[in-house]
């Protein structure tokens, strides 16, 4: 058995409670995962207005009927580069926190529903993600999707950590 | 009183609506109060400080709030005193009178939360009040019953006339004459003499109209500001007198009168009461309702889901409109007319939902004759405070920001701007100083002034304290209005010794910080002798912005409108470089800073010559101008303004986002930001935002 993962918990129902579902995507070559409870929407990639003096991976923000959301580049979070958007390219709109927020990623491919004792902790490997962004591995077949923790992709974006070129 | 017929959810909502109604009594409490001069004999404002006393002891009575019943009730008998005058309304009262209110609000705060005030709570204000009811009348109980007869305590029967005769519409605003007789009746021996005079002939008899009217002659221990308070709910759809008439005159002429009154009623209402009314929270407060009042209370969770929603179609609307016109607009005018015509029905629709939540600024402007007196009584200075324009109406959120910064401007003006007496007599003044607060329309923005007649800003001093902060360098040459400019630095504090009043060292800086907050700006003025001005810009609302956008590269801004001067294309001779590498342009003799918005934002792509692009001259909140170099205006606009910080942090030089025609989302530039970022030169501006440790 796995240790307890630092997971968001899914919602009540009482025949899921052994499973788990998430939106699993791919940013590259890699699979990643997250937590269906926290998806609101997935839409395709428009153009965003850019704001100012922000960190790379900050695309901007878009008019999600009326709010305005930020949206991430989940490959640039990566330290992995800057993805080049195209209309092909997907934005995952989740909530964290009571934020709305979005994900450029490259293609959304599955919804995995998964038994909770299955996920599997990350092994401390040298990898070129930084290991506080995983959660924790899913084995899907011979291959594996990371779960990724949305809180703390994006924990560092308190006010005391707004980048500020001054 | 018991309410076992109710569920806890009503009696819940009654007791929100009691507190929402003590919050306005206790506003309007507190605006009387501060009208309220010593020795004067102002019965109005008593009786409407009685009144307010009076309604918030019967609610609290409803829900047993006995504490609060108990210091209302002394409260209430000092006031009955004062404006029967058998009590001077002389100093100590005064202070008493707003101890009082004082303590009586913190009880009120106490109920609404739930909380038990301790024993001892107001115990030596409500002393003082009872040694003022004792001294003011020995032979009199303090502790009178509350729902007794009124004024049982005075012993001599008066004979009163009282004419009575409603306007043609009093039915109409549901009053009702029976009932008003009737209590009348309760105040003691009654006749009633019915004048049916104004009968029209049965033909042109409106069933709806009041044609009668009374005259009674009372006997009873009773003041005439008794028998009036009967008539509160009516007083301004009636013609009343009430005159007393030589002791006892025997009135014989009796009672077929109230019989007609009676019929006559009973084609309006059943003379018994259909409701039980003993589980109304209080019942005077429901006569009063029904009686002028002509508004409805509203959550405001509502009003601004309305608000929200009306933003949206306006968006919604002008998407529309472009995507049409874009496409194919010259094949159909009626439809382009349509779509003007919806434009401009959606624009009137959003300032009729924009003007609810629209509140006059008298509601805090109301608290400041008050504090003046205090602040004016602690620093031992004569003040006078006079007011203009307090029902200027402004959006509710931005009305309860003002009691802040207008309360510590108010208080340094009394403490800091007006001098001693001896001062102002010595300069030629007359001893008692004046602060004008006044407010205004200009546009989309409300002004507010703040004025004194006092000494004017002491500049030497500022700059002094400013070199011994470390806020300029001690050689710096600034102008006077540069060195006013100062007392808005964090951390300034003129006070040359903090008083109790104020000089904390927090003061203007958080007055212009809170205005920004609220997208205005504050400016001061001062003539050395003559005295200061503050004046405060503010947008009548938050929520939708005058702009005018403008384009940098790929990206639209919106600039705010109220800061733009002008705009112009720069020639090549306008613009100069100076040393360090920074622009200005002059116009008409001025020099301006120039800022490239693409420079500041990181816009790529973007006009780099003024002389290619537009300069957009700014007026920033300081009086200073700021020539902003854009690639082109595209037009000016109102937009819904955007919160980015709801799914973001804050974006240093943008105060917000909208959503434009296109429903691309464009940024609103924070213009006073602007400066402090594109600053890299540490001037006075910079300094004034932020202080440099010198000695660091």
């Amino acid at each position: 058995m796995a240790e307890p993962l630092d997971l968001p918990s899914i919602g009540p129902d009482a025949a899921t409670a052994q499973t788990r579902q998430f939106i699993s995507f791919r940013v590259g070559e890699d699979e990643f995962a997250i937590d269906i409870m926290a998806v609101r929407e997935i839409k395709g990639w428009t153009e965003t207005t850019v704001l100012p003096n922000q960190q790379d991976y900050m695309l901007g923000v878009l008019n999600l009927r009326g709010t305005i959301v930020p949206i991430f580049d989940l490959r640039c979070r990566f330290g992995l580069g800057l993805t080049t958007a195209t209309r092909s390219h997907v934005v995952i709109i989740v909530a964290i926190g009571g934020r709305l927020l979005g994900l450029l990623v490259d293609a959304v491919s599955d919804i995995l529903t998964v038994n909770a004792a299955d996920i599997r902790p990350v092994p401390d490997v040298d990898q070129p993600i930084d290991n506080a962004f995983l959660a924790g591995i899913i084995p899907v077949g011979d291959s594996m999707v990371v779960l990724l923790s949305l809180e703390n992709l994006f924990a560092n974006h308190g006010p005391a950590n707004a980048a500020i070129a001054a | 009183m018991s309410t076992p017929t109710f569920g806890s959810d009503e009696l819940a909502q009654f007791r929100r609506t009691f507190f929402e109604e003590c919050t306005e009594l206790l506003a309007d409490l507190e605006e009387r109060l501060g009208a309220l001069v010593a020795f004067s004999s102002d019965v109005e404002s008593l009786n409407a400080i009685f009144r307010a006393v009076h309604s918030v002891k019967a609610g609290a009575g409803a829900f047993g709030y006995t504490v609060l019943v108990g210091f209302a009730h002394r409260f209430e008998a000092l006031l009955d005193r004062l404006r029967d005058g058998k009590a001077e309304l002389d100093e100590r009262t005064l202070a008493a009178l707003v101890a009082a209110a004082d303590v009586f609000s913190a009880l009120v705060d106490l109920a609404r939360q739930g909380e038990v005030p301790a024993d001892d709570f107001g115990a030596d204000v409500a002393e003082e009040l009872g040694a003022l009811l004792d001294g003011a009348a020995p032979t009199a109980s303090v502790a009178r019953p509350a729902e007794a007869a009124p004024e049982a305590a005075k012993p001599a029967e008066k004979s009163y006339r009282i004419l009575f005769r409603p306007n043609a519409e009093l039915f109409r605003h549901a009053n009702e004459p029976l009932y008003l007789i009737r209590e009348m009746k309760t105040l003691g021996e009654l006749t009633v003499d019915c004048d049916l005079s104004r009968l029209p002939p049965f033909d042109a008899f409106n069933i709806d109209d009041s044609y009668l009217g009374w005259t009674m002659t009372l006997r009873a221990v009773c003041t005439p500001a008794a028998i009036a308070e009967v008539f509160e709910f009516v007083d301004d759809e009636c013609v009343l007198t009430i005159e007393e008439i030589a002791a006892a005159v025997e009135p014989d002429e009796a009672s077929p009168v109230v019989a007609v009154a009676a019929t006559v009623a009973t084609t309006v209402a059943p003379p018994s009461d259909p409701q039980p009314s003993g589980s109304k929270p209080s019942e005077s407060k429901a006569a009063g309702k029904t009686g002028s009042i002509s508004s409805i209370r509203v959550d405001l969770y509502r009003v601004d889901r309305l608000v929200n929603m009306v933003g949206e179609l306006v968006i919604a609307q002008a998407m529309l409109a472009q995507q049409f016109t874009e496409s194919h607009s010259h094949d159909d005018p009626t439809a382009l007319q349509g779509f003007e015509h919806l434009a401009g029905l959606t624009r009137e629709l959003q300032e009729c939902v924009m003007a609810i939540r629209m509140q006059p600024v008298k509601s805090v402007f109301s608290r400041m004759p008050r504090l003046v007196r205090d602040v004016g009584h602690k620093t031992g200075k004569d003040v006078r405070l006079e007011m203009a324009g307090e029902q200027t109406e402004v959006d509710k959120t931005v009305v309860e920001e003002l009691a802040d910064p207008l309360t510590h401007m108010i208080r340094n003006a009394v403490d800091h701007g007006i001098e001693d007496a001896a001062e102002r007599l010595a300069a030629g003044k007359p001893a008692e100083g004046v602060i004008r607060l006044s407010a205004q329309h200009a546009g989309s923005n409300i002004l507010i002034h703040v004025e004194d007649d006092g000494a004017g800003l002491d500049r030497d001093r500022l700059f002094a304290k400013a070199v011994e902060k470390g806020i300029v360098p001690a050689g710096a040459k600034l102008t006077g209005e540069e060195i006013d400019e100062l007392i808005f630095a964090p951390g300034f504090s003129t006070a040359a010794a903090v008083t109790d009043v104020s000089g904390r060292g927090v003061g203007m800086d958080v007055v212009r910080r809170n205005v920004q907050a609220l997208g205005g700006r504050v400016q001061v003025m001062s003539t050395p002798g003559k005295g200061t001005r503050f004046t405060l810009v503010i947008p009548l609302t938050l929520a939708v912005l005058d702009g005018m956008v403008v384009a940098v590269g790929w990206e639209k801004y919106i600039l705010p409108l109220t800061s733009i001067v002008e705009s112009f294309r720069p020639g090549r001779g306008q613009i100069r470089v100076i040393p360090g590498g920074g622009e200005v342009v002059s116009i008409r003799g001025e020099f301006v800073r120039l800022i490239h918005l693409a420079r500041v934002f990181g816009v790529t792509e973007a006009v780099a010559d003024p002389c290619q692009g537009l300069v957009v001259l700014i007026e920033l909140a300081n009086g200073g101008k700021l020539g902003v170099v854009v690639d082109e205006l595209i037009g000016q606009q109102q937009v819904v303004i955007k919160s980015l910080q709801d799914n973001y942090d804050p974006v240093p030089g943008i105060s917000g986002a909208t959503i434009l025609g296109n429903g691309r989302v464009a940024l609103i530039v924070d213009i006073e930001e602007l400066t402090r970022l594109y600053d890299r030169n540490a001037r006075i501006a910079d300094a004034l935002r932020q202080p440099i440790a010198a000695n660091a």
